[in-house]
């Protein structure tokens, strides 16, 4: 695989891809992690879409951005290993465990769980602290959950889709969509929006 | 009325699916009422935003 020749990228007819390819790698490789949660599949994902990326350099028409067109290989990459996946069944969906303890008898907010005001929280997707407690926060939602989660908001898929790359139920998949969501904001919320925003938090 | 375990639940598969029309308003009502509810639905669209503009897709928010 012709990558890493970064001294032939200044002059290099593609327009110096090749850099490009290199510099995005480890973005790439984050991404599939989090949503794989298996080293060696998002390692071969990556590769498969940097190998096909560069194969398919001649049909890149150079609108929208190059980083755009390698995720866009990258989900498919992705999405495949989820599917061939898809038969180990989403186990650990128990009805009613863990949220139930946020609501009183009536299931209205027990004033303690009651969600708090995070203020204007666009400001934190600047912050490498933030992101470090995201991704741990994410980490820590169960597996299953997890994967419906992030076809969802990572790929973008829409939930028909997932159900039908899954073979769940639709009403299955929006319980289990919620279900990530709280368990993502109760962790987010502890964890990062009420302890300081990461000010003396030693991580 | 919704209570805040269904309103919640209705926040969230709104943004997986077109509600109702009696949902819309049920929930609209709890809405009105509960600063809880309020912060919860703040809260999960500011979730998908996040996950969106995670650092490590291709896009940031200055390429909105
Ligand atoms: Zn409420």
């Amino acid at each position: 695989m012709p990558m890493g020749h970064a001294t032939a990228e200044a002059i290099s007819p593609d327009g110096g891809h090749a850099s490009q390819l290199e510099a995005i790698r480890s973005d790439m490789l984050r991404f599939a992690l989090l949503q794989l949660r298996d080293k060696p599949a998002a390692e071969d994902a990556v590769q498969e879409a940097l190998a096909a990326a560069w194969e398919g350099l001649g049909r890149f028409d150079g609108r929208g951005s190059f980083k755009s067109w390698v995720y866009a290989i990258l989900r498919y990459k992705i999405i495949d290993r989820i599917r061939q996946r898809s038969r180990e069944p989403i186990a650990e969906i128990d009805p009613g465990a863990g949220f139930d303890a946020l609501f009183d008898r009536r299931g209205f907010w027990l004033p303690e769980e009651r969600p708090a005001d995070w203020g204007d929280p666009l400001q934190e997707l600047e912050n490498a602290q933030f992101w470090r407690i995201f991704d741990a926060c994410l980490n820590r939602l169960p597996k299953g959950t997890a994967r419906v989660f992030m076809m969802r908001e990572f790929l973008g898929l829409e939930t028909g889709e997932i159900c039908q790359e899954l073979g769940m139920k639709a009403n299955h998949c929006w319980v289990v969509l919620h279900r990530a969501r709280m368990g993502l904001r109760l962790c987010l919320e502890s964890d990062w929006f009420e302890s300081g925003r990461g000010g003396y938090v030693e991580l | 009325m919704l209570n805040c375990k269904e309103a919640a639940r209705l926040v969230s598969e709104g943004m997986d699916r077109k509600l109702g029309l009696g949902e819309r308003l049920s929930l609209g009502l709890h809405l009105a009422l509960c600063r809880g509810c309020r912060h919860f639905r703040r809260q999960a669209d500011f979730l998908r935003t996040a996950c969106r503009y995670h650092p490590s897709g291709a896009t940031r928010p200055e390429e909105k």
